[in-house]
């Protein structure tokens, strides 16, 4: 970050996509070391704020900036998690394979064979170590869980040393205790790397205990806060403009009850570019 | 069997066109469009036909119908995914369009035989002239080196299209880009094997060699590898035996190939479940 002490710093952004406004001067901040969740219904405009950030959407008026730059110049420094994507059963394609394209698949020609210190795989190897996935990394990804796959995919994004983590929907296809488990790593490379994250979820409860903040959008905007602040009856019924209760369970879950879905759905969530 | 001139210029256009199809075959199979391969062979028949019903050139019809199809291809692509019926029917249609240009063509005197017809569908590797074989070298050298300067990122592409797009790959303008370089290497191998026999030679060793290896430069390097073994197995068995035309050959062997990767694979794979099983 050359000046810009924040990871993200967008202010009264509006976003228009194919005529349709979805967000409405949305102001968000992202500190360094940030654990960050992004809540809201489908279509309130969550993706759109990793499409935003990675310069793949561009702001009708507002301004970004990203590490200190303009959106779209700081993605070297940005690890990106798409909204889940499977691999054919059948690919015989490598965990290992796959995190080094994370690292040099944007360059140009074939590797070619290398005699001595490889200090690509080196790192390759280092981060696939940092996830855990060291026991079945060289078997072909096709063959393993979807837990298994989702922390290489982690190994991926993070293999250049960003200094942002963004993952779409990363706990989604995933059961109970591959959650707890993918979330837990999330939030100790959080810690421990001091990467800034930026999380979609769908369930703010996996990783509820790990949050510094929460972003909440709905109603083309978003407020946010810490969640105990953002996840409240008060916020969410102004926030909708309709009456939302948010109610705490013993265990400290919190459910959203009466959560309107969004008028404006189209494909939104499910636009896998290609 | 190297005394005969035809037979030199075979083995010397067969290894360049064998590796060119399988380095080919070998997005095709990853990228899952194997199916594309066949529609352009359906073009490529249609091309030819054409070219030798108004008189030009055959290769030249090959080369302009391959290429102009991959593009529309791949430019629709882009925006809408074309369902089964409509592929099916746009094909179809294709190769009714050959069979007319081909009764033109047998009318018109000069293929009053039909063989043009025959070379088309089946290939005619034995029948190459010295130019014939240089400008299949030519072809498959600079397909083969398209292929490879665009290999990672083209991987990466196919693999993870949305994350290799966030890094700057172009991911749209890389799959046009393979598109003709599959355009004019099926051009190009059709002279050898045939439009119909076109797809064994592209998809099998692919295949075989997705299954064999595990480092994805390595299983590249073996499908071209297995796709020039076929072809000189495939040019040695015909010679050996004159009434097997090379091009049934060649796709018998490749097919082989497929076929021992498939049960070679399917074999690891018991054993290491019977071994998960057992630990």
């Amino acid at each position: 970050m050359s000046d810009g002490r924040h990871a993200i710093a967008i202010s009264d952004a509006t976003v228009e996509i194919n005529g349709h406004r979805i967000w409405n001067d949305v102001s968000v901040t992202v500190e360094p070391g940030e654990f960050v969740a992004v809540l809201g219904s489908n279509g309130a405009g969550k993706s759109t704020l990793l499409k935003v950030v990675l310069g793949l959407v561009p702001l009708r008026s507002g301004t970004a900036t990203v590490c200190g730059r303009a959106p779209g110049e700081a993605n070297a420094d940005i690890g990106y998690l798409p909204q889940r994507r499977t691999f054919d059963e059948s690919s015989r394609i490598r965990g290992v394979d796959v995190v080094r394209l994370g690292l040099d698949g944007s360059r140009w020609g074939v590797p070619l064979p290398r005699f001595g210190r490889d200090t690509s795989r080196a790192r390759v190897d280092e981060v696939i170590e940092l996830v855990g996935a060291t026991e079945y990394a060289r078997r072909p990804i096709g063959s393993l869980s979807g837990g298994e796959q989702q922390r290489l995919l982690i190994a991926q994004a993070l293999v250049r040393k960003p200094r942002l983590l963004m993952l779409d929907e990363p706990l989604d296809s995933l059961d109970l205790p591959n959650q707890a488990g993918v979330a837990g790593l999330i939030q100790r490379i959080c810690r421990d790397e001091n990467v800034a994250v930026l999380l979609v979820a769908h369930d703010v409860n996996p990783i509820l205990s790990y949050l510094d903040r929460v972003i909440y959008f709905a109603g083309h905007t978003a407020v946010s806060g810490s969640p105990r602040e953002v996840i409240t009856t008060e916020t969410l019924s102004r926030l909708y403009g309709t009456e939302i209760e948010v109610i705490e369970t013993r265990d400290g879950r919190l459910v959203v009850v009466g959560q309107p879905e969004a008028p404006f759905v189209h494909g939104h969530r499910h636009d896998h570019a290609h | 069997m190297f005394a005969h001139e035809f037979m030199r210029n075979a083995f010397v256009a067969g290894t360049f066109t064998g590796a060119a199809c399988g380095l080919v075959g070998w997005f095709l199979v990853l990228r899952a469009q194997v199916f594309a391969g066949d529609a352009l062979s359906h073009v490529a028949f249609t091309g030819a036909l054409a070219a030798a019903a108004f008189g030009i050139d055959v290769r030249i019809g090959l080369f302009v119908a391959t290429i102009v199809v991959a593009l529309g291809m791949g430019g629709l692509g882009e925006r809408a995914k074309a369902d089964d019926v409509t592929i099916g029917t746009v094909f179809a249609w294709i190769l009714g369009l050959g069979a007319l240009f081909m009764a033109i063509f047998s009318r018109s005197g000069a293929g009053a035989d039909g063989a043009a017809a025959i070379h088309v569908l089946f290939g005619s590797i034995l029948g190459l002239s010295a130019t014939d074989t240089w400008i299949a070298v030519g072809v498959s050298l600079a397909a083969m080196g398209a292929l490879l300067a665009i290999g990672r990122p083209l991987i990466f592409a196919s693999l993870d299209p949305a994350v290799a797009a966030a890094q700057g790959v172009r991911v749209g303008l890389l799959g046009l880009t393979f598109l003709v370089i599959l355009g004019a290497t099926a051009a190009e191998a059709t002279q050898a094997v045939g439009a119909l026999l076109l797809l064994g030679l592209v998809a099998a060793p692919a295949a075989a060699a997705h299954r064999l290896a595990r480092n994805p430069y390595r299983s590249l390097a073996l499908a071209a590898a297995l796709a020039v073994a076929g072809v000189w197995g495939g040019l040695a068995f015909a010679y050996a035996v004159p009434r097997v035309p090379p091009s049934t050959a060649i796709i018998v062997l490749a097919s082989l190939v497929y076929l021992a990767a498939a049960g070679m694979d399917a074999g690891f794979r018991g054993e290491r479940i019977r071994r998960a099983r057992e630990a």
